[in-house]
């Protein structure tokens, strides 16, 4: 019986959550970088997560912390748009705008907020239990 | 006649770490609650403390035999019970079984029986005090 391993797990959680959150702030932030290129145009960042098996080989439960697996780029193409006057374009009069979609991000960046609180949550209840546990046999 | 500490507080302790394992396995839903493919897991309480209660040879579920050390552990048993898959009631495209409001309620309900073996074990604990004391309140 390990009572600190809550801690891990739901620490691999908001660890997780943290690093949707900075992509998020990364997307947004980055939602109107123009380019006058394909290849140089921004894309939209998203992480992946991964369920970590831990203690297959010991007696406790095999219980899952979160594993960021790493950070893939949105495949679907910038958007293009005739500008023939900006700065930017390119020879055929082109800028490229980042596949982001702010509305989408705005959406993650709730659910990874709310994912967030949920594991703070769990960890406040651990902890105020685990000091309860100490306190056994105490007037 | 010596004051016996196991016979005194019975099967809390027991049930002290069962709850404590639960909270670990439903934490770990909580956290896995966007991981694509997760399933949520729980332990069925009730048969597992039942099943410490009773330490009838009969009773115990058979295990398959590990004859190394690198073996896995066969369908997660852990004291004799099995940690089972929860049924989703709206299983989402990504494969994540994980709702979160049921996880947050089955986690309260836990503390909340973990804290009233806390309860139980201190009440026996003063009372033993009280015993050892021979003092009338």
């Amino acid at each position: 019986m390990n009572p600190f391993k809550i801690f891990d797990i739901s620490g691999s959680g908001m660890n997780a959550q943290s690093l949707r959150l900075n992509l998020v702030a990364s997307n947004i932030a980055n939602a109107n970088s123009i380019s006058s290129s394909i290849d140089q145009t921004y894309r939209s960042r998203q992480p992946v997560f991964a369920a970590e098996l831990r203690n297959v080989m010991s007696q406790q439960p095999a219980t899952s912390s979160v594993k960021v697996l790493g950070v893939v780029e949105k495949q679907s193409p910038p958007i293009q748009e005739y500008l023939p006057n900006h700065p930017m374009a390119n020879e055929d009069g082109y800028i490229f705008k980042p596949n982001v979609n702010t509305i989408e991000e705005m959406a993650n960046m709730m659910a990874a907020s709310r994912s967030y609180q949920n594991n703070i949550e769990v960890l406040n209840t651990a902890k105020e239990l685990m000091l309860q546990t100490l306190r056994i046999g105490q007037p | 006649m010596a004051i016996s500490f196991d016979k005194a507080l019975g099967i809390l302790p027991k049930a002290l770490v069962l709850q404590d394992q639960r909270s670990q396995v439903l934490a770990a839903n909580l956290a896995n609650a966007d991981t694509p493919n997760f399933k949520a897991r729980d332990l069925e309480f009730e048969s597992m403390l039942r099943r410490e209660i009773q330490p009838n040879a009969n009773q115990r579920p058979v295990r398959l035999a590990s004859t190394h050390a690198g073996h896995i552990r066969a369908g997660n048993e852990l004291n004799g019970g099995s940690l089972l898959y929860r049924n989703p009631n709206q299983p989402s495209l990504d494969g994540n079984t994980v709702e979160e409001q049921v996880e947050q309620a089955k986690y309260a309900e836990n503390a909340l029986r973990y804290q009233a073996s806390l309860r139980f074990i201190n009440g026996t604990f003063s009372g033993l005090s009280t015993a050892i004391r021979g003092e009338i309140r």
